[in-house]
């Protein structure tokens, strides 16, 4: 049941987009973010908030801009490429970070978020400072297209990504090692028990959210063609937390789901009033306080009753 | 007699001057089911703390089959094939009782297996065969924050028999547990401890569990042992009867 309606929001989106190009734009980086929000609802199973993963988010959108400048000009290579240099960052990262827990590990996510923002803003030289990167239209199986062709190639190849990634989460968050992961959130005590290492657990984890959050950085990179410092900046990554809160934590369609209500829920309301961070604190707080388990939860409820 | 399984010696540790464990020496041998007894406060969870790396001693060393494993981790321990269950039940609260069995059985082999789920159908059934040898058949899709909390004790039992240990110390397994159901459980765990040949220590403050199945009785007081010997030898012993039994 889960799988059909699934399958029915991705096909809808297809054709949503199909219809009403313009929305490829809006579609394509509420996809992008979800992969971000995916990567921090990951270490949400484990009770650990990060509000540092705009900077993975930023470091793979300046690798795609710097590879492309070291002559790297195929699409498919640049993403695989600069989601390892996020995932590599978010292993060095992370083996010191999954030390810590709580607050700790949150306001530490931050510190470390607004080092790197700093170094994009301030080293000129090697970033562009404020100015940032051009991310160019690269080619897609050696060929190069006209930029509308690319955005929309961009948009259907985001949204077999957010399928095929999306599955692959899924399995993990399934196996023993995503189990284990939960459990550090209820009894890292039993864990150790085990003789399951928590660290290990964690910096996989770790590892993999990096790895998500830096496929959506570089995606948003070649759909806005530039990074800039402000992917960074904590705001941004307090943003993925809210993403991740909104759409629920329960399944991995949650991250996905609460990007898309988000960036349709801007562009609506950008035209209508200027107040819409009015309208997504209201929404937030509809969400914590009835249905904690977020919008996806309520698909979850559903299927528990009809079953 | 042969070389123990585990042997622990002079072990020494005091918090804020109690002293939980004083020069202490225990020794527990192949196929035993050593019961230890005991007043509240006397040390006898500071002692399975000690043998299972969770705290260090101040002084003494605790040997597994020889070997020192007095600064090892809780972790490294588990690994070598010692499990534990707790006075107050360690269980994945959130997860379904079912759940905390299968992580039990993926942890001792492949728990790194990403590819494959948690939930296969050969581990649900030993899982669910775990459970049924200590009566929470029933109880198996529950989570496990619902259970009443002799049900946590019991989740907690197979728990530790599903890491399939060689050694397995119990921390008071029948409290909690009513009166009514805590026979039947001690005889499926001894049925189950002579199949598996699983050696076992146990704390234990009901006297006639200790008097009905334990192979051997330490009586543990004010971090020393007092007396050690057959049930019937220690519950015969006049100060241990005083001190202890009338206690307990
Ligand atoms: N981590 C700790 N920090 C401080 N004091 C502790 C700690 N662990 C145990 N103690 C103290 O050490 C003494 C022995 O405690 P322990 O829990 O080992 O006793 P016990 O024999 O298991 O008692 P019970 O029968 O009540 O379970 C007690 O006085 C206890 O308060
Ligand atoms: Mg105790």
């Amino acid at each position: 049941m889960r799988i059909i309606l699934a399958a029915a929001a991705v096909v809808m989106l297809a054709a949503l987009a199909f219809a009403a190009p313009w929305l490829q734009f809006v579609l394509t980086l509420a996809i992008a973010k979800g992969f971000a929000a995916l990567g921090v609802a990951v270490l949400l199973r484990a009770g650990l908030i990060s509000i540092g993963h705009a900077m993975f988010f930023a470091a793979s959108a300046y690798g795609a801009a710097f590879l492309a400048r070291a002559g790297i000009n195929d699409l498919g290579l640049l993403l695989i490429l600069s989601v390892l240099v996020s995932a590599l960052i978010g292993a060095i990262a992370g083996s010191f970070l999954v030390r810590y827990r709580a607050i700790f590990f949150a306001m530490l996510n931050l510190a470390v978020s607004m080092v790197f923002y700093a170094l994009c803003a301030k080293l000129y030289g090697v970033t562009g400072g404020t100015d940032g990167l051009p991310v160019p239209i690269p080619a897609v199986f050696g060929i190069v297209f006209a930029e509308p062709v690319f955005k929309s190639i961009l948009f259907y190849l985001s949204l077999t990504l957010m399928v095929l990634v999306g599955l692959a989460v899924h399995r993990y968050l399934d196996s023993p090692l995503g189990h284990a992961l939960s459990a550090v959130h209820s009894n890292e005590i039993r864990l150790e028990y085990l003789g399951i290492p928590v660290w290990a657990v964690l910096l996989i984890a770790y590892t993999i959210s990096a790895a998500l959050a830096g496929l959506g950085g570089s995606i948003a990179g070649f759909a806005i063609g530039r990074v800039v410092p402000d992917f960074a900046f904590w705001t941004a990554s307090g943003h993925l937390v809210l993403i991740a809160v909104l759409g629920g934590i329960g399944g991995v369609p949650g991250a996905f789901i609460g990007a898309l209500f988000l960036e349709l829920l801007h562009s609506a309301a950008v035209t209508v009033t200027d107040a819409w961070n009015m309208f997504v604190g209201i929404t937030l707080i509809v969400v914590i306080m009835f249905m904690p388990q977020g919008i996806y939860g309520l698909f979850e409820r559903k299927e528990a009753q009809s079953s | 007699m042969s070389r123990p399984i585990l042997e622990a010696k002079n072990l020494r540790v005091a918090f804020n001057g109690v002293k939980a464990a004083d020069g202490a020496s225990i020794a527990i041998h192949d196929g035993e089911f050593l019961a230890i007894i005991g007043p509240n406060g006397s040390g006898k969870t500071t002692l399975l703390n000690i043998c299972t790396g969770y705290i260090r001693p101040i002084s003494g060393s605790v040997l597994l089959d020889g070997n020192d494993i007095t600064r090892m981790s809780p972790r490294a321990i588990a690994r070598r094939g010692v499990a534990r269950a707790f006075q107050i039940p360690q269980l994945f609260s959130a997860q379904r009782v079912i759940d905390n069995m299968m992580l039990a059985l993926a942890a001792k082999d492949g728990l790194w297996t990403v590819i494959r789920p948690l939930e296969t159908a050969e581990r649900r059934d030993e899982a669910k065969a775990l459970l049924e040898l200590v009566g929470l058949d029933g109880d198996t899709d529950r989570i496990s924050s619902t259970l009443p909390e002799g049900h946590r004790k019991l989740l907690d039992i197979a728990v530790a028999l599903a890491l399939k240990p060689r050694l397995l110390l119990l921390d008071e397994p029948t409290s909690g547990v009513s009166a009514l159901e805590r026979f039947p459980l001690m005889e499926a765990l001894m049925s189950a401890l002579r199949q598996r040949r699983i050696t076992a220590l146990f704390v234990e403050h009901d006297m006639d569990v200790v008097a009905r199945y334990a192979s051997r009785v330490l009586v543990w007081n004010a971090g020393n042992i007092m007396a050690e010997g057959r049930p019937d030898e220690v519950f015969g012993n006049a100060q241990v009867r005083e001190r202890v039994v009338g206690v307990a």
